[in-house]
């Protein structure tokens, strides 16, 4: 009836996994009863969880990731614990435990954390920053969140119901195989992957139509923000690289499930396909990741020191070389495969060659910097704390990629070291700033500066001194996901880096301050204007938080830097410009079909995962049904009257002519 | 603009060069029917939107077989001491799977002519005629399987064998899928008409079920020419 499903599944004799699970289902069974208790169910269900619009949804991302951070982080401070205590001793987590959370830390920081943050920013800035209403295929857009949301939730599951993979975060085989890996947990990653990955492929369609063909009237190729095109770049990699996962999980999942010889040891299996296949998804991912981060840091670097962004045309180009150059680097991952001296060759100065662009990228943003008038907040702090960061974690970079350098250096914590350098220096410090440089937007009000420069600074000083140690000791020769060890000379530089965790959890200690502060000081934090960092692109231009159509009227693109320009052509003629004629505006309706798909998924994967077959069949079948059941629908958009538009847009002119008063007779 | 509109004739053809910019007369707010989305002239028709949008599925759906393809061509030799290509397909039944579908594409191709021309019934017989194709093919295919697992050749017998079931299932899959909505379309175009809505799957499904015939062409030649020949 349930498959492999029994009451041993949960581990009764753990407590560490059991109680952690307690604790979060007893988390989530409050928040549930808190939210039904004060009646906000409907509430939600109405305005998030059946919500199409771009901002909500990103809004959820972005959350989503936040959440899944925190997750990921509890898994890191266990792991530099562990370390910290276990030289010559056994210390606290038994090896099986310790193998399952640095698998799980991986996937969740990757797959979880950094991609919904991304995606959820991209979500919410790239239809306002191309001045349009919502992105091309909005339902579409839902069910891609939820899709994302599934994935996490099964990952969570396995914290309580069975085990997570023992594998690392890429599940090689033979080790992932059923011979070596014949519990669950394997089958957990895979499914929770499978499942988001198409909910993320479904993005990446979404996202490169809607930045090809959904833009504001005059808004060509080259006046679009260097966000937009770094997005448009990542989801032409999504496009390009998510099949190639999914097709990859999917082989190692015949071979779990169905007895195939993709990878296996026996019967012709190639295992190394498997590395080579999962690279050639795995090293565009990082530029999936890294490239809306460069995104961002160009909006925040330019609006923060008033300039518009140095050689703007060379930061176009310089993305999409990334874009193309991203795909033939992938076997610097595992140069020790043996594949011969003119192939490392090749990937070795193809790696270093990427690196150029990105060289580029550097200079464009010192440049925009210089002669500018900085203004230290707490965005332009991540940004300028990433440029340094960035460019130690690239260094290194650049060093491994030398392949006889890398033979020394494989799978050592200098290389554990090398890309944390460049992850939580490039997409993380991207993230903060992106969520500090946004959220008055989204939500109306900023947030507080002196607890978001207290958590910068933490961050940055725990960051180097959790990691550089850690590129001494990869030096000295430690290898990673070690669970114990007992050389001497490495102990000092790991207890360093347990204290650099210390650091890192006041950091994060201060972020969650930062937005509870922000919240009760709402009211003195508030954005009346729309426009409080003295922007240049087109959000800017409409209300904080936007309203559902985001503009009023759609906005005529004239140059590079729309709102720049008519905000200084208000200040010259101390004028806004006329009021225009307001139409009714149509918008998608809201639509349950992502969270009910979702739902169905979420129950496929898990009776997948513990084979229950009759599920499986009963999943699917209801996902057909629903797919017919939206098919079906015969309205699918509503109509916002005219006069909604214009009282809306009047009371955003109003305080834009306020603020123009203010700033009468002042230099642009 | 809503599900019901009728926008889609060759009137408003967006892809009409020379009358660009009439988002300047259409007034703000509303859909720039005549824009491409690729020049200046604001948003595209949707028309325009879900037909590019499909194309960049197709585009990512190709890639995904394409790694499959990949495994495949790695693993065609590795046959462990079990039958290759050569002892294992059966040339006639490969030959008459590739005239069903290449067959079910033209008529296809015949249930787009009859959707421009608003003909109900051309329409329903052209999709059926597909579909019945389409029903054949999976059919041999599904023979052929079972015969080979019969044999003792399934996919747990030799790489070669896993990589071959898993690229040509995977099309079967796929054709699978296109029947249940080929069945869905039909009964939408019966009861809905040609609303403006029903034509844009349409004009998805055509793509769709176009791209199966160009990824058997692959299939036929990477798998079954090439796998003779070994």
């Amino acid at each position: 009836m349930f498959g492999k499903l029994t009451w041993q599944a949960i581990p009764w004799d753990q407590p560490i996994p059991l109680v952690a699970g307690s604790v979060v289902v007893l988390i989530v069974l409050a928040v549930l009863a808190w939210v039904v208790i004060k009646g906000y169910l409907p509430y939600l269900w109405r305005e998030w969880i059946t919500s199409v619009d771009h901002k909500r949804i990103g809004v959820m991302y972005t959350l989503l990731g936040a959440v899944m951070l925190l997750r990921g982080f509890i898994d890191a401070i266990m792991m530099r614990s562990q370390q910290a205590a276990a030289f010559r001793a056994a210390g606290y987590l038994p090896p099986e435990h310790y193998d399952q959370i640095f698998s799980a830390h991986g996937t969740i920081m990757i797959f979880f954390a950094a991609m919904p943050i991304v995606i959820g920013l991209m979500n919410f800035a790239v239809p306002l920053q191309l001045g349009v209403r919502d992105v091309a295929f909005p339902t579409l857009n839902s069910t891609s969140f939820w899709l994302t949301a599934t994935g996490a939730l099964l990952v969570n599951i396995s914290l309580v119901i069975g085990e997570f993979a023992r594998t690392g975060w890429l599940v090689y085989p033979p080790l992932s195989g059923l011979p070596y890996s014949p519990g669950v947990g394997v089958d957990y990653y895979l499914w929770a992957l499978l499942i988001s990955g198409v909910g993320t492929l479904m993005t990446g369609i979404n996202f490169v139509t809607t930045i090809l063909k959904i833009r504001a009237p005059g808004m060509s190729y080259l006046r679009m923000t260097i966000f937009c095109w770094t997005a448009l770049a990542a989801n032409l990699l999504i496009v390009a690289a998510f099949p190639i996962l999914t097709a990859t999980l999917a082989m190692l999942a015949l071979d779990r499930y169905l007895d195939f010889h993709f990878f296996t040891n026996e019967a012709g299996g190639n295992m190394m396909m498997f590395i080579n296949l999962i690279w050639a998804w795995g090293h565009p991912e990082v530029y999936i990741l890294v490239l809306p981060a460069f995104g961002i840091f160009s909006e925040v670097i330019s609006t923060f020191s008033g300039k518009p962004l140095f050689n703007y045309r060379s930061m176009v180009a310089a993305t999409m070389f990334i874009c193309l150059v991203s795909y033939m680097v992938w076997l610097h991952h595992f140069f020790t495969m043996g594949a011969g001296g003119n192939v490392n060759a090749f990937f070795g100065i193809s790696t270093s060659i990427i690196a150029v662009g990105t060289g580029v990228k550097i200079y464009n943003w010192l440049f925009t910097m210089y002669g500018g008038r900085i203004r230290f907040a707490t965005p332009m702090l991540w940004s300028m704390g990433f440029l340094v960061t960035f460019v130690i974690g690239g260094m290194t970079g650049v060093l491994l990629a030398v392949p006889p350098a890398d033979f020394l250096l494989h799978n050592s914590l200098f290389l554990v070291a090398h890309f944390h350098n460049v992850i939580i220096g490039g997409v993380l410090f991207a993230a903060f700033a992106g969520i500090t440089y946004w959220f008055p937007k989204a939500f109306g009000f900023k947030l507080d500066e002196g607890w978001g420069k207290i958590a910068f600074w933490l961050s940055l000083i725990g960051f180097y001194v959790v990691f550089m140690p850690l590129y001494v000791a990869g030096l000295l020769g430690m290898t990673r996901r070690l669970q114990h060890y007992d050389v001497a000379a490495w102990r000092p530089w790991v207890l360093v880096a347990g204290i650099g965790i210390i650091i890192m959890i006041c950091a994060a200690a201060c972020q969650v301050v930062q937005f509870v502060v922000s919240i009760r000081r709402r009211d003195e934090l508030r954005d009346e204007t729309g426009d409080p960092w003295d922007g240049r692109s087109l959000e800017w231009a409409t209300a904080s938080p936007p309203p559902p159509f985001n503009f009023a009227v759609l906005p005529d693109v004239r140059g590079e830097e729309p709102y720049w320009e008519i905000k200084r052509r208000a200040i010259e003629t101390q004028q806004l410009s006329a009021e225009p004629k307001y139409e009714p505006i149509e918008m998608p309706r809201n639509s349950p079909t992502g969270f009910i798909t979702a739902f169905f998924c979420t129950m496929t994967g898990f009776a997948l995962i513990w084979h229950i077959w009759w599920m499986v069949g009963l999943g699917i079948v209801a996902a057909y049904a629903v797919f017919v059941w939206f098919a079906w629908r015969d309205v699918t958009e509503y109509s916002i009257p005219a006069e909604e538009v214009a009282r809306f847009d009047r009371a955003r002119r109003q305080a834009r002519e306020q603020w123009l008063a203010q700033h009468a007779g002042q230099p642009a | 603009m809503s599900a019901t509109d009728t926008s889609f004739d060759r009137a408003t053809d967006p892809y009409r060069v020379g009358h660009g910019r009439e988002w300047l007369s259409a007034g703000a707010g509303r859909g720039y029917v005549h824009a491409t989305g690729h020049g200046e002239g604001g948003p595209a028709s949707k028309r325009v939107i879900v037909g590019y949008g499909f194309w960049i599925f197709l585009l990512s759906d190709i890639v995904m077989f394409s790694a499959f393809f990949a495994a495949h061509a790695v693993l065609q030799t590795a046959t462990a001491g079990g039958p290759s290509g050569r002892e294992l397909f059966n040339w006639w039944s490969i030959v008459l799977q590739t005239f069903l579908l290449l067959v079910s594409s033209f008529t296809c191709g015949l249930s787009a002519v009859a959707t421009e021309a608003r003909s109900q019934l051309w329409t329903q017989l052209a999709l059926l005629v597909t579909g019945l194709l389409g029903v054949g093919f999976l059919a041999l295919e599904g023979r052929d399987f079972a015969g080979m697992v019969l044999q003792g050749a399934g996919p747990d017998r030799s790489a070669f064998l896993s990589s071959l079931f898993a690229v040509v299932g995977l099309h079967g899959l796929h054709v699978s899928a296109g029947l249940l909505w080929l069945g869905t379309m039909m009964a939408q175009i019966f009861v809905k008409g040609f609303r403006a809505d029903i034509l844009r799957r349409m004009v998805c499904f055509n793509l769709f079920w176009h791209a199966l015939d160009i990824i058997w062409v692959a299939l036929f030649t990477i798998v079954y020419l090439i796998g003779l020949g070994r």
